[in-house]
């Protein structure tokens, strides 16, 4: 591999970490919250409110059941609001980051949900609010799942940013595509898929090791 | 007939730190030291329930309770499951709600009060649970502290706070320790110690021991009667075991299918069951026939009678058997049976056999033992009771 394809594999390493950090930051923020806010209105739950609850409920299915491919063309119009262009590393986490949220609230409503009933009465029974409840229950009670949803999370993005290529935002699948296949560099392609493996199982393994220590429950 | 409150050491670090108002608790429950014979007084009502009803569709959970706890007092509640118990307790702390009927905590009435309204009074009632419901991802310390998080104490109030707790449930040591790490009868411990924390004025006990094994069911059963008479803290529990009301209840309240078929002092009501319900879960921890015995007993006639004679109080006391052997010329045998000692008053049940050949001997043994307050049911009669 020349110095010139090296240096170019190296940069696509960075983007695809830029928008993988960068969507998934942006989907813990917005996605955990939408999480709570679904099993809080839930029948039964802290906040019970049927009808926001199914509106949440619409948005998010609404989102999840457009593909990602076609989601990062229908959204440009938005991304050149956000960003300025919708062309590029930024542009393309704009569309990652609303793909991801929903995803990633889903799975935030699944952790919580499985937070004892019993522990959510107990902090009633001590006179706590619903604040208290997610603050001093919910949340942490649910943490290990929450992290290792959002390892899940997160290596989905990296399959996904691979697409983002289509806007030209960069990233190790774009160079794939364009030098591996295209101009049949096969160092390149394989490269970039070692990468991948080496991304995708570091992030599961710090995932897992995170999971290990947070989770309390012996 | 309770002894009045042993000052351990840890109540005398209980009175310093709270100083008079606690000194007026202690002495305010000296006052009731007896709740079995106490005057009714409402102002010593902890709780005053007054026709409470509760339905889920077209089952009624609770159909019409009424029952007051004094301040001072144990009051347990047993019935079966499904009988309304766990329905009922939540209704005290606005955990559940009513659909009618009226809910005074200490003179206040809280069934119609907001979510708002009730959290901070929820801080004046403690309650522990059949699984503890200890936060996994908080320490013991942790745990304990919660309440006084709750009400926005600062962290070193807190802290104290939770260690004098684990030093009155004898888990000082596992102040770091996280909950995954403690036996069954530890992690209620620590739930007892947070109940305490905010100092409440009723601890909530929902089948505490249910998930116990028998001997960390007493020592749990133990520390409540403790707490109970060292701070003068007033419980209330449901439990469906006979066992933990005989244990450390003053009165107890036998509710079956949402209402109170039957309630008094413990003592008495063990004494004298009325209601079917209350005989049958009575049967689990008193004397019964032996069955093999049971088994071929007949209803018309036979060699010998069996007697089922309930004592209580001086019956039981006084030499009852020997004074029937002198007064009654005539043999009778003790089959099985047995005295407990409920709230320190003895409470019998003996199975007698008594020849049956000569009627009117059968009779005076019954006239005796009726003229000493005992009561007699004859059971039937067998061919041979050997």
């Amino acid at each position: 591999m020349s110095p010139i394809l090296f240096e170019l594999l190296l940069r696509s390493i960075w983007e695809t970490v830029l928008m993988t950090a960068a969507s998934g930051l942006i989907s813990l923020v917005f996605g955990l919250p939408l999480g709570l806010a679904l099993i809080s209105t839930e029948r039964g739950g802290i906040a019970e409110n049927l009808w926001v609850n199914r509106a949440l409920a619409a948005i998010i299915n609404g989102f999840r059941s457009v593909p990602f491919i076609i989601l990062l063309v229908a959204l440009i119009p938005l991304t050149r609001l956000i960003v300025g262009t919708s062309i590029g590393t930024w542009a393309a986490i704009v569309p990652l980051s609303i793909a991801a949220t929903p995803y990633y609230a889903r799975i935030a409503e699944v952790s919580l949900r499985e937070v004892d009933h019993g522990l959510i009465e107990a902090a009633r029974a001590m006179g706590g609010n619903r604040w208290t409840i997610i603050r001093e229950v919910l949340v942490p009670e649910a943490l290990p799942a929450i992290v290792a949803g959002f390892t899940v999370t997160l290596v989905t993005l990296i399959g996904a940013s691979a697409m983002a290529g289509a806007i030209g935002a960069g990233g190790l699948g774009d160079l794939a595509i364009r030098y591996g296949y295209q101009r049949f560099e096969t160092s390149v392609m394989v490269a970039v898929v070692i990468v991948l493996i080496i991304l995708v199982c570091g992030i599961q393994w710090a995932g897992d090791r995170l999971v290990a220590r947070l989770d309390r429950r012996g | 007939m309770r002894s009045a409150p042993e000052r351990g050491p840890h109540l005398r670090f209980e009175l310093a730190r709270t100083g008079t108002r606690m000194n007026q608790h202690i002495t305010a429950s000296q006052e009731i030291a007896d709740p079995t014979h106490a005057q009714p007084d409402a102002s010593q009502d902890v709780v005053r329930l007054v026709d409470l009803k509760r339905r889920f569709g077209q089952t009624p959970a609770i159909d019409g309770i009424s029952l007051t706890v004094r301040k001072g007092e144990i009051l347990g509640i047993i019935g079966r499951s499904g009988a309304g118990k766990s329905t009922l307790i939540r209704c005290l702390n606005g955990l559940e709600r009513p659909d009618s009927g009226e809910v005074f905590i200490e003179g206040r009435e809280i069934s119609r009060l907001g979510e708002r309204d009730l959290q901070p009074l929820r801080r004046r009632i403690g309650m522990i649970f059949q699984h503890f419901n200890l936060l996994s991802a908080k320490t013991v310390e942790e745990n304990v502290a919660l309440p006084l998080k709750i009400e926005g104490r600062p962290k070193a109030e807190r802290l104290a706070r939770a260690a004098e707790l684990l030093e009155l449930v004898g888990l000082s040591e596992k102040a770091k320790a996280y909950p995954a790490s403690l036996s069954g009868g530890q992690k209620q411990r620590v739930g007892i110690a947070r109940a305490l924390a905010a100092r409440p004025a009723l601890l909530l006990s929902d089948e505490a021991t249910s998930a116990l094994d028998p001997e960390t069911t007493r020592s749990i059963l133990t520390l409540l009667k403790d707490i109970n008479r060292q701070l003068g803290l007033t419980i209330l529990l449901i439990t469906h075991e006979m066992e933990v009301i005989r244990s450390i209840a003053d009165r107890v309240a036998v509710i079956d299918a949402g209402r109170i078929v039957e309630q008094g002092p413990v003592w008495s009501v063990f004494a004298d069951p009325q209601s079917d319900i209350t005989k049958s879960l009575l049967g689990a921890i008193r004397p019964q026939l032996p069955t093999e015995l049971a088994a071929r007993l007949l209803p018309a006639s036979g060699a010998e009678t069996i007697l089922r004679v309930d004592v209580a109080g001086e019956a039981a006391s006084g030499p009852l058997l020997s004074d029937l052997a002198t007064s009654v010329p005539g043999a009778f045998r003790l089959v099985h049976g047995g005295i407990d000692y409920i709230q320190q008053q003895p409470v019998g049940t003996l199975f007698l056999s008594v020849p049956g050949s000569d009627a009117s001997h059968l009779a005076d043994v019954i006239t005796f033992l009726k003229a000493r307050q005992a009561r007699v049911e004859v059971l039937g009669h067998v061919a041979n009771p050997v």
